[in-house]
């Protein structure tokens, strides 16, 4: 663990912090960002322990004693300093089944998707997603089970899944299922709290195991 | 079958199975506690001795229905549980550890049956 002093200044963010060290102490130091605004989700970092957003985070509200320790996200590997691999966490959505399957219909004709049918409203509710694996830094069954899919590639699947137009399904609920997949989730609800987009992959995972617990059932799995 | 982690079709099927019989039994766990503790409250009003037990239980066919479902839901769910647990902390994982899960379920039911006959017959 390094220690730098850096300059208080007004509206301070964490990142501010990191781009100081940078610039005026340590050249060599290593990290992700790019809109600085909140909306790349590139900045994440652990901070004091928990993962966050840097270019989001008020040093004013995290550093108590004028303290604060920046560490790299948890649960992927580190490439240097701050920077993490994301490899894993991305081909998870892959693996998960994340991408778009379209159908023969759905080249034909326009599918008409009224917003107020259920299906919409439990994708919209976690279709904001930007990929900044602060959920999967903060999950810890992601720690305890490696092939864990994780919070970010279950509840891409699960706006799928509510896909009217998607023609995915079957090998879907096969790739989120299991002790890999959805059911090894413990609904300790650690992505909530952190998602910086205030999402609830939680709540699409329990999704996720309404549908494929019917599909075992029913045998369909 | 690399894309499902390294998984079998049946064995992601067997893991959402698993998943729904401790579901299911964790719903009849909680009514059969409440049941088993309000009866612990109500038997002992007024002191309780082993004979006024085995009065109650002997050849009571609702009292030997009731818990032998109560020790099915237990070893159903206790198992599952100790199981996850296994893999998570310990690493342990695969066919010795689905051995090992079912052996402690035989064992629970086979302790809880020989209790509950014991205070039936
Ligand atoms: S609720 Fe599930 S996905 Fe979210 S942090 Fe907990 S175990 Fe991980
Ligand atoms: S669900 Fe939230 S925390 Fe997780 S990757 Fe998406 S935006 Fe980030
Ligand atoms: S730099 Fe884009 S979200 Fe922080």
């Amino acid at each position: 663990m390094q220690r730098y002093e850096v300059p208080a200044a007004p509206s301070q963010t964490i990142l501010d912090l990191v781009t100081y060290i940078q610039r005026a102490l340590d050249p060599t130091l290593s990290y992700r960002f790019a809109c600085r605004v909140g909306m790349c989700g590139s900045c994440a970092m652990t901070v004091n322990g928990r993962p966050r957003w840097t270019c989001r985070t008020h040093v004013a509200k995290v550093a108590g004693e004028g303290e604060v320790t920046i560490e790299p996200l948890k649960n992927m590997p580190v490439v240097k300093d701050l920077t993490v691999d994301m490899r894993e966490f991305f081909d998870k959505w892959a693996r998960a089944r994340g991408a778009f399957v379209p159908s023969e219909d759905a080249a034909r004709d326009f599918a008409v998707v009224p917003p107020s049918s259920p299906e919409r409203v439990e994708a919209d509710a976690a279709i904001e997603c930007i990929g900044c694996g602060v959920c999967y830094a903060a999950c810890d069954v992601v720690a305890w089970n490696p092939d864990y899919l994780g919070p970010a590639a279950l509840n891409r699947a699960w706006t799928l899944v509510n896909d009217l137009r998607d023609d995915g399904q079957p090998e879907r609920l096969l790739a989120v299922a299991g002790d890999a997949g959805c059911h090894a989730c413990h609904s300790h609800e650690s992505c909530r709290t952190y998602c910086p987009k205030s999402l609830n992959p939680t709540a699409s995972i329990a999704g996720l195991k309404r549908a494929t617990a019917r599909a075992a059932l029913r045998g369909e799995l | 079958m690399s894309a499902y982690a390294g998984r079998t079709r049946s064995q992601i099927r067997w893991e959402a199975r698993l998943w729904v019989a401790q579901r299911a039994s964790a719903m009849v766990l909680a009514l059969c506690v409440l049941v088993h503790l309000a009866t612990i409250v109500f038997a002992v009003r007024g002191g309780l001795s082993a004979g006024e037990i085995l009065s109650r239980t002997r050849g009571n066919g609702a009292w030997l229905a009731f818990y032998v479902l109560f020790i099915a839901a237990v070893a159903i769910h206790a198992p599952i549980g100790l199981r996850t647990i296994f893999a998570e902390w310990l690493g342990w994982r695969g066919r010795s550890l689905d051995i090992a899960a079912a052996l402690f379920a035989v064992l629970i039911a086979a302790a809880g049956l020989r209790t509950v006959l014991g205070l039936y017959a």
